[in-house]
């Protein structure tokens, strides 16, 4: 019986020698490898291309010459970045405190309220589901001056002058922001209501018996073990209103990004100078400065956010 | 058994499939969507493969955003089209990066080509060889919205003729609410969409100056003749309040929807605009200013041989590109898209000048100018950031118009390197 299985093994060779535990971990890697190698291919490989591209003068159609540094200069010394620069910081900081306190405040309440919940739900989580496009051109309808504008309609009814929104340097980017906020709105509103959801309802109960007021319940207990949940939510946001591109891009296609370039953000940048300008070595650049700011921007929220 | 049946028709199917590939040469066609273009194409294809049964053309169509980068993007990777169409600004990047080829001498002589052809042509000419041929040519004219001027107590059948009654007609016109907000334009302001023309090789020349010289790589707009072409124009708005930036989004719209009596567009507006139902239009040439000099912004799309097509493809490709020159497809062309026919003999009939639309844009055709572009989005990016600062940021034009001149030959001297 045993020199049987002693023979088996030795024609079997390299597999049949393995423990049982290193074939699992080969069969693991396997079916692995297909993902990793699709993410390497399509994620990876492009990213590094970007990388090289930015030290080279690539216009799609003259072939590319390294040129150092030089896209990167240009970059610094270009104004139109650093407005840019600037616009894709304020929507960063004016849309994700905005966004993140009206859905957890809405989430909060939400969650008390037991009639037609998942309907109201529902209602809350529906323009997250609507293409940003559609969303887009429908606003820029609102925002329209007053034979046709439904705002601006309403302002002059109440004898209040008009205001020219997606016309004006300082109302645009306030102005393309609010739809992108309230689209947002409906996914935070779920992942809060979830994270609210996740709280053992003991510690409420310990919390009322003791005599804790509402308004503490939420400091002491509520806000501290939604952290996690506040933690994803915050970095989650900040990447899509860093990236945002759609919603500004259709809110104004006569002007991407204007009036002035007032509400470009870099992404839009980066878009037009590739596929209007055809500058790919320069537009390369910007996104190795995107990905940098993502990056940086990531790190350092989860470092403040989820020590201690 | 029947398997074997299913096998012999599969592959009697092949065989028919490939012998009638191997009869026919096919081709492909690339143009942008646009619905009426699309049409007449079809229509001319279909024409040209009754006249050469051997040859095959296939349309291929996509959104004007991404047609630049889909064709280079295609031809470079070896696919794509045998013969494609370009803007006339596109030509020196189709060139640089071996796109396209230069049309042979013995298939398209340049002796005949300047002959027949508008002298806007040479657009497509480097040295001694031609690139592309137009089928058609646009050029702008006033449209004008003929109940509105009948409500506003004008003449419907005698629109401005200067910019002095371009402006007295555009106030007649326009309507204001209570709190004097603009309900109906008098003349829209779009520098996104022709106005940037208008103000570049019109404007500002019947202001006494030229927007370029030394063949349009240097801004030579940053004068007085500039600033008065610049201040006309932001005046319709700010002194005037005819018309508004922005409003009903683009002018075209407005014009459409009947909320603006007068917009500046091209001839290939003419098939939307002759949908409109609500309200009858006329067309007129772009004004003349106080001493009568008129002028006039001619562009067009060519075909253009890619380096893709060899041999016999070449040959087809070369058939297919004359045929839609001719006079003929100009014709075809004319009726559904409504542009104007590239060869003087086909265009100038007294016919097409009788015409009251087209009489008119071929008028501008005569003394029409053409800019070579570099960046043509690039450069009408200037334009409307210099009306923008001075409409919306209260900039005075003689600023604007300065920081305008040093952006554009910053991209001018860019894509020189």
């Amino acid at each position: 019986m045993s020199v049987a299985a002693h023979r088996e093994a030795a024609t079997g060779g390299l597999w049949s020698r393995m423990s049982l535990g290193q074939k699992q971990l080969i069969w693991a890697w396997g079916f692995l490898a297909v993902p990793l190698l699709f993410y390497v291919v399509i994620r990876f490989w492009p990213t590094f291309q970007a990388f090289y591209l930015s030290v080279t003068d690539w216009t799609i159609t003259k072939p590319a010459a390294f040129v150092g540094l030089q896209n990167y200069k240009r970059l610094l010394a270009d104004p139109l970045f650093w407005q840019v620069f600037r616009n894709t910081f304020l929507y960063l900081i004016l849309g994700t405190p905005i966004s993140l306190l009206i859905s957890f405040v809405v989430a909060y309440y939400l969650d008390r309220v037991r009639f037609m919940h998942s309907f109201i739900r529902a209602l809350y989580f529906l323009p997250f589901l609507t293409t940003a496009a559609a969303m887009a051109w429908v606003w820029r309808w609102f925002y329209q001056p007053v034979p046709i504008g439904v705002i601006n309609d309403m302002l002059s009814g109440f004898g209040i002058p008009q205001q020219p929104f997606l016309r004006s340097t300082s109302q645009a980017l306030p102005a393309v922001l609010a739809p992108a906020i309230w689209a947002g709105l409906g996914f935070q509103i779920i992942i809060f209501l979830a994270g609210l959801r996740a709280i053992p309802i003991t510690y409420y109960e310990a919390a009322r018996i003791d005599g804790l007021s509402e308004g503490a319940i939420l400091r002491k207990i509520t806000l501290p073990l939604l952290k996690p949940t506040l933690v994803f939510l915050v970095v989650f946001s900040s990447i899509g209103f860093l990236r945002i591109f759609d919603q500004v891009y259709n809110i104004n296609t006569n002007d991407p990004g204007g009036p002035l370039n007032a509400t470009k953000p870099l992404v839009l940048m980066i878009y037009q100078t590739a596929f209007s300008s055809y500058e790919m070595g320069y537009a390369a650049a910007q996104t190795v400065v995107l990905f940098l700011i993502l990056l940086m921007i990531s790190l350092v929220q989860l470092r403040l956010m989820s020590d201690r | 058994m029947r398997y074997r049946h299913m096998l012999a028709s599969v592959a009697l199917g092949f065989a028919t499939l490939a012998c009638s590939g191997a009869k026919a040469v096919e081709i492909e066609y690339w143009q942008y969507v646009f619905d009426t273009r699309v049409k007449a194409m079809t229509q001319l294809i279909a024409k040209f493969q009754e006249a050469n049964p051997d040859i095959k053309v296939k349309q291929t169509t996509f959104p004007y955003a991404d047609y630049q980068t889909k064709v280079a993007a295609a031809i470079l990777a070896g696919q794509g089209p045998d013969v494609v169409q370009l803007f006339y600004g596109w030509t020196d990047n189709f060139i640089s990066g071996k796109m396209i080829r230069p049309l042979r001498a013995e298939a398209f002589p340049s002796a005949d080509i300047e002959r027949d052809f508008f002298p806007i042509v040479s657009a497509m000419k480097r040295g001694n060889d031609y690139y592309g041929l137009p089928t058609a040519v646009r050029s702008l004219a006033l449209f004008y919205n003929k109940k509105a001027f009948k409500d506003a107590g004008l003449d419907p059948n005698n629109p401005p003729k200067t910019l002095d009654e371009l402006v007295a007609a555009a106030e007649k016109t326009t309507k204001r609410d209570g709190s004097g907000n603009i309900v109906s334009a008098g003349m829209t302001l779009d520098m996104g969409g022709q106005d940037h023309q208008w103000w570049r090789e019109v404007l500002i020349r019947q202001f006494g100056g030229v927007p370029y010289t030394e063949n349009d790589t240097k801004v030579a707009y940053n004068d007085e003749a500039g600033q008065k072409a610049l201040t006309f124009y932001t005046d319709l708005q700010k002194k005037h309040k005819v018309g508004q930036a922005g409003f009903m989004e683009d002018g075209q719209a407005a014009f459409r929807a009947g909320l603006a009596a007068m917009t500046i567009d091209g001839t290939f507006r003419l098939g939307s605009f002759g949908t409109i139902k609500a309200f009858e239009w006329g067309v007129t040439e772009l004004p003349a200013n106080a001493q009568g000099v008129r002028s006039n912004y001619a562009s067009y799309f060519a075909n253009a041989i890619t380096t893709k097509a060899e041999g016999e493809k070449l040959a087809a490709a070369e058939k297919f590109l004359s045929y839609v020159s001719s006079p003929e497809a100009m014709k075809i062309w004319m009726d559904v898209v409504g542009e104007l026919p590239a060869r003087r003999t086909a265009a100038l009939t007294p016919e097409n000048i009788a015409n009251p639309i087209y009489g008119p844009f071929l008028k501008g055709l005569e003394y029409s100018h053409t800019t070579l572009f570099k960046d043509e989005a690039a450069q009408r990016q200037v334009a409307i950031d210099m009306a923008n600062r001075v409409l919306i940021g209260g900039e005075d034009p003689k600023t604007s118009l300065a920081k305008a001149a040093e952006a554009e030959q910053a991209i001018i001297d860019r894509a020189k390197r």
